[in-house]
């Protein structure tokens, strides 16, 4: 007898929509032993993890905050992968934007310049981010580089122009030579939704983005080009679609789409820009697109679930003294289980007997 | 059914965290932020030294939560409110990046008390402290020239701030009173931490012939590498001795906990006020781990040299400083360069023969 892993007929509907069920349910599992052996009660460290922000109108402020930059480039993200075009270096976009909309602020800061100041920073970072992401685009459609490698070490490009600019010529004067611009003006920051809180317009422009990702997918003709290319590119080499122009769109948008995120985050909770702007966005953006399945919704929730786990990562530490170690298994965990759990929508557990798999293979 | 005694479980439970968090409501509650993972050495250890020495003395008094690994990006103001709504009175926040976040947070809750650890802004609820290890460096430079048999000096920088920059300058002085003719090779290697680069970083200076490490980086890889090849190095921000027996000749330490003991204390009194700290070798703000691998004429002149800075009787920046370019440099403080000189120093000393990265 043994167990293995076969491919079903067809993808099941039932196990794709309990499947993050289960994950859920397994991690809340382990991570109740876990939380015992390291002796924490196990039900308060979940009621502190999981439902304590979400009763606090901060904290939710602060998830959606946090998780707004996660989703606006994982929609961007999901169009990638869903054609089939592999961006990894949103994270690098992301400060390219941040970059090209900063160049605006430091230059008129200081100057009375007027309101246009930061739908003009948006914009700029915006065009940035793509024309930083066309650049892997261009390379893979014209001379056939791997577009997996040429974006993300654009990553690392854009790191360094970033850190060369805040340490050289946008240093602030009066910073005692610290890489850092001065802090930018008013007219050139993200107007808050609420007074005091952090909660600014980005969160909103974040849902816009979903709003437009699951029209252009759901609705459009370019929507069900980019699916179709992406899941069967014979079938839409016989379509007539042109799958060379699709790459470059959707690295257009998805860089544009991590640009203004960049350029939110740097203009909205930074405040200015420094060499670190990002823990890290344009990677964990990847893994908010997968955990909502390529689908603009599902990135929705999964940015705000990720968003979750790292405020009730930092509440857990603050109120239960849980190692920051603890937080961070408890969300590989999380994605541990998703990932696995999701195999068994195309696969599924078979016990087969070792005589009819001798049987199987001789009739092939 | 379940669900309902799912709800009343939890209800429970809240009730008893609220419950447990009343009995603590009479102690302070002391918060502090931390760069990086706390480790077993390093600047954010050494914090957590401090911490924890705060702990021992105050212990019955105060209760301290920390949040360690915190990015110095969008996500540092969070960190730090969600300590305020935790209900910490007194809250450190142990990295420069953390300044602005600190700024915005300490403007948000004037009633909450801040500490930031190397930065330049204030306010009536927001203080800065740090420690003048440039003086170390003078007392490192002297015990280099003295140790050096080739005269040159290998030196790994993080980044080109002015404290690195004042560092190395002082290092120079220091050696430059015992060897004129004494010279520095410097390797940026644009990290605080990164074992596998400063390693290099130590190969590639004893390659080009230095014969004394010294490293304003985090990590005991350079005094590994100093160890094997049989040279010389100084440690930093912690004890290093057991990474380089008979490599290390002292080694900066920052000692954090009397100052975090001093201002809680003030918390506790009712005295805390917003200051500027600046402390030395004559506040204990770091200390000289003990001097060894060198022969007693060598450390009777490092202890001398540590005296007399503790006393003030000597001081690292003395006038004239003459800068690379042979000019001396403006003399603002009487006879010696100003604090806000130290604090914001953008150019090498005469001797050597480098040029600062993006300057």
């Amino acid at each position: 007898m043994q167990l293995v892993l076969e491919k079903r007929a067809e993808r099941s509907n039932t196990i794709a929509l309990i499947s993050p069920l289960i994950a859920i349910g397994l991690t809340i599992v382990t991570m109740i032993i876990l939380f015992a052996i390291l002796g924490k009660n196990p039900f308060a460290a979940l009621v502190v993890y999981f439902i304590e922000p979400l009763t606090d109108s901060y904290t939710l402020q602060e998830i959606a905050v946090k998780a707004a930059p996660l989703v606006m480039i994982a929609i961007g993200l999901s169009l990638c992968y869903l054609a089939n075009a592999w961006n990894i270096g949103a994270e690098g976009q992301f400060l390219i934007g941040a970059v090209a909309g900063s160049w605006l602020a430091v230059k008129t800061q200081g100057t009375e310049a007027g309101h246009w100041v930061f739908p003009a920073m948006l914009l700029l970072g915006a065009i940035a981010g793509a024309l930083y992401a066309l650049i892997p685009a261009i390379c893979k459609v014209r001379f056939g580089a791997s577009e997996i490698l040429t974006s993300l070490m654009l990553v690392y490009v854009a790191e360094l122009f970033l850190d060369y600019l805040v340490r050289g010529p946008w240093r602030d004067p009066n910073g005692f030579n610290f890489p850092t611009t001065a802090e930018f003006d008013p007219v050139a920051t993200v107007p808050l939704l609420v007074e005091g809180g952090r909660l600014h317009l980005g969160t909103i422009i974040a849902l816009v983005v979903v709003a437009a990702g699951a029209v252009l997918l759901g609705k459009t003709i370019k929507g069900f080009e980019i699916r179709v290319v992406g899941a069967a590119p014979r079938a839409a080499r016989f379509g007539g679609f042109n799958s060379n122009q699709l790459i470059l769109l959707t690295f257009a948008i998805s860089g544009a789409l991590a640009g203004l995120a960049g350029i939110i985050e740097v203009a909205g909770p930074v405040g200015h820009l420094q060499p670190n702007i990002s823990p890290g966005y344009g990677f964990t953006a990847i893994i908010v697109a997968f955990l909502g399945r390529l689908n603009p919704i599902g990135i929705l929730i999964a940015g705000l679930f990720l968003a979750l786990t790292f405020i009730g990562g930092e509440q857990a530490q603050i109120a239960m003294k849980i190692p920051l170690d603890v937080t961070k298994v408890f969300q590989g965990i999380l994605l541990f289980y998703v990932l696995a759990c999701d195999s068994l929508i195309l696969y599924r557990f078979r016990l087969v007997s070792s005589s009819r798999q001798q049987v199987a293979r001789g009739a092939h | 059914m379940r669900k309902t005694l799912f709800a009343a479980a939890t209800a429970l439970l809240l009730a008893g965290s609220i419950s447990s968090d009343a009995s603590a409501a009479d102690k302070l509650k002391v918060g502090f932020v931390y760069l990086g993972p706390i480790g077993d050495l390093g600047w954010t250890y050494q914090h957590d030294q401090g911490r924890q020495a705060l702990v021992k003395e105050l212990g019955d008094k105060i209760e301290t939560t920390y949040l360690e690994n915190v990015p110095e990006g969008p996500d540092a103001e969070r960190a730090i409110e969600q300590l305020v709504r935790a209900g910490n009175k007194l809250i450190f926040t142990t990295s420069f990046g953390y300044m602005d976040p600190t700024l915005k947070v300490a403007k948000k809750y004037p009633n909450v008390h801040f500490e930031h650890c190397s930065g330049y802004k204030r306010d009536k609820n927001m203080a800065t402290y740090s420690a003048r290890w440039y003086q170390g460096r003078y007392i490192q430079g002297q015990i280099a020239a003295k140790m050096s048999k080739a005269g040159v000096l290998g030196y790994i920088g993080s980044f080109p701030i002015p404290e690195v920059v004042s560092g190395i300058n002082a290092t120079m002085i220091g050696a430059q009173s015992i060897n004129p003719n004494i010279k520095v090779k410097i390797i940026w290697v644009n990290t605080w931490f990164d074992p596998g680069k400063e390693a290099d970083a130590a190969k590639a200076l004893l390659d080009q012939g230095a014969d004394i490490i010294m490293q304003h980086t985090d990590s005991p890889a350079p005094m590994q590498i100093a160890s094997e090849r049989g040279k010389l190095a100084f440690g930093q921000d912690s004890e290093m001795i057991k990474f380089g027996p008979k490599a290390q000749l002292t080694s900066i330490l920052d000692t954090w906990g009397p100052y975090y003991i001093s201002r809680v204390k003030a918390e506790l009194d009712g005295t805390w006020k917003s200051e500027d700290v600046w402390g030395g070798l004559d506040t204990k703000m770091f200390e000289m781990a003990p001097y060894t691998n060198m022969p007693d004429d060598v450390k009777k002149l490092a202890e001398e040299t540590q005296a007399a800075i503790t006393s003030g009787k000597l001081q690292p920046f003395k006038c004239p400083v003459v800068a690379q370019d042979g000019k001396e440099v403006e003399c603002k403080g009487g006879d010696h360069l100003t604090d806000p000189q130290i604090l914001g120093m953008n150019f090498y000393v005469k001797g050597i023969d480098d040029k600062i990265p993006g300057k």
